[in-house]
């Protein structure tokens, strides 16, 4: 069979995959090592491995050098290789009343327990280009160290424990909206199976915890902004290692290591369905992989929207929500436009053109009259 | 001592792991059962982006067998870039043999198309699908279509055809124009040509679609009824070429394509790109049969 467009095709497909190779390689400059990508880049790896949905910062770091630094594209590489490992146990769920706390902030209060910790975060830094970073070399960095541990006491290390949350605080006091009985509490994975609407928390959640950054936060600032009802407080922010247990055949719990995580707990003051009763607070969650407040903040507010559907703000809208915050399905549609459509595209222009000779034949009022239609 | 597996990444028989590729058949299954009904799956990420082909990818795998013939086109041609590069990954996590022979496949993926030469009992043909539910253009809600299928209430659709005939003195649907299964599921036959609908109506193929994106699977088994939506007074109708003309071949019943040369001129050519092969070739291959093609002058 001698159709020359065959080869055409399989030949342009190589000849672009070489040279998107070359692109990368082009320069000819010393080749990134993973772990300077991992330890640098260390937020990059953060959002791959939290949209990625697999807790693998090397694997993470290879993506994004895989990629080009392209984030979406780092993510959806992960996320294909994750579906290639098998679910082999589900971890219970992790404390993170028990977690070694780097960072903890609470907006709600000037004090809590334990105090308001900054931990590393860029939220007070002067946004001013740093032109030195251009001229960092190895001796500047081993003199950061040095310098940066003279302050710290060794020895008060060991006694830094775990904190009380401040929720906790608001839930003894009884100002938390008690669980509806109603709510939906079954536990989905959403890896396994297709989410159905409405979908149970537990659904939303891990949707929102995959979710694409930049998606989320523009959901969330509508909401906040006019087009919803949702401008929580930072009850608590937290980031820092939680460890992971799982269960082994015998029953017995095991620990496997330590991930990374934030942890966002808003509230907001929500009004009781009757008339009469007392209003309340409403606890919106977010919880992601590694360090960004961005999306844990996001998360929580549009947890709390969602339990309220509202078509008229799109963050309370569940399907809105979920199935357009999906940063992989949506990167992958969005893209897919630049895949051929002209056999699509040829039976359309077929009405079209029937349309429009029909219109030439006798101009109608309505014919006249569509074009303004359609302008407003 | 302990093996270093780091890095060591092997792939199972078509890349899919069992356990999700026996979850995939057992949809797959029901979707036979319920013919145009759409089986919510658990649709795991492939290696290829969303909206690239991966309800048609994970069907495939999860039924194809080391003695499969499989063959896979885009927009009808076997050179399309996309359908290359699913080629050589079905391929390389199979070993399967591959063709463009129509006649020769035992499995076939397909986007926006269904081949010009008939298809037979011996053959599966899988469906790449953007968008599975047919009454979205009226129903943006999930949890709503689910009930109106459930229903069967589709009023909402005909009314939406109506509206397109009092506007535009036609339907206006194109491509994925929307067909009733059994005699019951209103469904997307995926992006395909009007062309090609009638030739989904007692087909001896099983034909099988899956929406990666959007999690669902659906089937038309052999033998079912397909009807495209139509009214008593006004009718489906597929693309009209009339007054045109393979320009290589000189074929007139067949799905064109319009080309314009680098002077301008327009020209029309055979889409099916082994259909034209074998034409060119003087061979005859056994083309579908249905009302509008005979209505056609040869």
């Amino acid at each position: 069979m001698g159709y020359v467009a065959v080869k055409g095709g399989t030949d342009a497909i190589h000849n672009s995959q070489q040279l998107v190779e070359f692109y990368r390689l082009k320069d000819a400059t010393t080749p990134l090592d993973i772990k300077q990508i991992r330890t640098q880049l260390r937020m990059a790896v953060d959002k791959v491995m939290g949209e990625g949905g697999v807790y693998a910062p090397e694997y993470a770091a290879i993506a994004l050098k895989q990629a080009e630094g392209e984030v979406f594209e780092a993510a959806f590489i992960l996320r294909a290789f994750r579906a290639t490992l098998q679910r082999k146990y589900y971890s219970e769920a992790i404390n993170t009343r028990e977690m070694f706390v780097r960072r903890k902030i609470s907006a709600s209060f000037r004090e809590i327990p334990g105090g308001q910790i900054l931990g590393p975060t860029r939220d007070y830094t002067q946004r001013i280009l740093d032109t030195t970073k251009a001229f960092e070399d190895q001796e500047a960095i081993k003199k950061f160290l040095t310098d940066f541990k003279v302050p710290v006491n060794s020895d008060k290390l060991a006694e830094i424990t775990t904190f009380a949350k401040v929720i906790d605080l608001l839930k003894n006091e009884g100002l938390l909206k008690p669980i509806d009985p109603d709510e939906d509490r079954t536990l989905k994975d959403i890896t396994r199976e297709a989410i159905k609407f409405p979908a149970p928390r537990s659904a939303r959640l891990q949707m929102l915890a995959r979710a694409e950054t930049g998606g989320l936060m523009a959901l969330g600032y509508a909401s906040m902004r006019g087009f919803g009802s949702v401008h929580p407080t930072v009850g608590e922010l937290r980031y820092g290692a939680v460890k992971v247990k799982v269960k082994d055949a015998t029953g017995r719990s095991r620990y496997i290591g330590k991930i990374e995580v934030t942890e966002a707990e808003t509230i907001s003051a929500g009004k009781s369905a009757k008339k009469k009763s007392a209003p309340y607070y409403n606890i919106g969650y977010g919880l992601c992989f590694g360090q960004n407040d961005t999306k844990v903040i996001c998360m929580g507010i549009l947890d709390t929207a969602m339990r309220t559907p509202d078509v008229n703000s799109p963050a309370n809208d569940q399907e809105f929500v979920l199935y357009h915050t999906e940063g992989i399905e949506s990167m992958g549609f969005v893209n897919h436009l630049k895949l051929p459509h002209y056999v699509t595209f040829q039976s359309e222009l077929k009405n079209i053109r029937g349309a429009v000779e029909r219109s030439a034949e006798k101009p109608t009022e309505q014919a006249i009259q569509s074009p303004q239609l359609q302008s407003v | 001592m302990v093996e270093n597996i780091k890095y060591a990444n092997k792939y199972n028989f078509a890349f899919i792991d069992e356990a999700t590729k026996k979850e995939i058949r057992r949809k797959l299954l029901k979707a036979v059962a319920i013919p145009g009904y759409q089986v919510p799956y658990s649709s795991p990420e492939m290696p290829i982006a969303r909206g690239w082909g991966t309800g048609g990818l994970h069907v495939t795998l999860a039924i194809i067998g080391r003695e499969d013939i499989f063959k896979i086109i885009d927009q009808g041609s076997d050179a399309s870039v996309n359908a290359c590069n699913l080629r050589e990954f079905v391929h390389q996590m199979t070993n399967c043999q591959t063709t463009y022979d129509t006649s020769e496949a035992t499995l076939i993926q397909t986007r926006h198309r269904i081949t010009e030469e008939e298809l037979t009992e011996n053959q599966i043909f899988v469906y790449q699908v953007p968008q599975p539910e047919p009454l979205r253009s009226v129903e943006r809600y999930e949890y709503r279509t689910r009930q109106m299928h459930g229903e069967a209430d589709y009023a909402k659709m005909w009314v939406s055809l109506y509206e397109s005939y009092v506007r535009s003195g036609d339907i206006m649907l194109g491509a994925g124009y929307p067909v009733k299964v059994n005699k019951r599921y209103i469904m997307a036959p995926s992006p395909i040509p009007r062309w090609d609908v009638p030739n989904l109506n007692q087909s001896k193929a099983l034909h099988l679609f899956g929406a990666g994106r959007e999690k669902r699977l659906y089937a038309v088994p052999p033998y079912t009824t397909v009807e495209a939506l139509e009214f008593e007074d006004v009718k489906f109708h597929t693309e009209d070429f009339k007054g045109t003309e393979c320009y290589k071949t000189g074929y007139k019943k067949a799905f064109l394509d319009e080309l314009y040369f680098d002077d301008g001129s327009k020209h029309f050519i055979i889409n099916d790109s082994n259909f034209l092969d074998k034409l060119v070739e003087k061979e005859s291959p056994k083309q579908h049969e249905n009302k509008y093609i005979k209505q056609l002058q040869s």
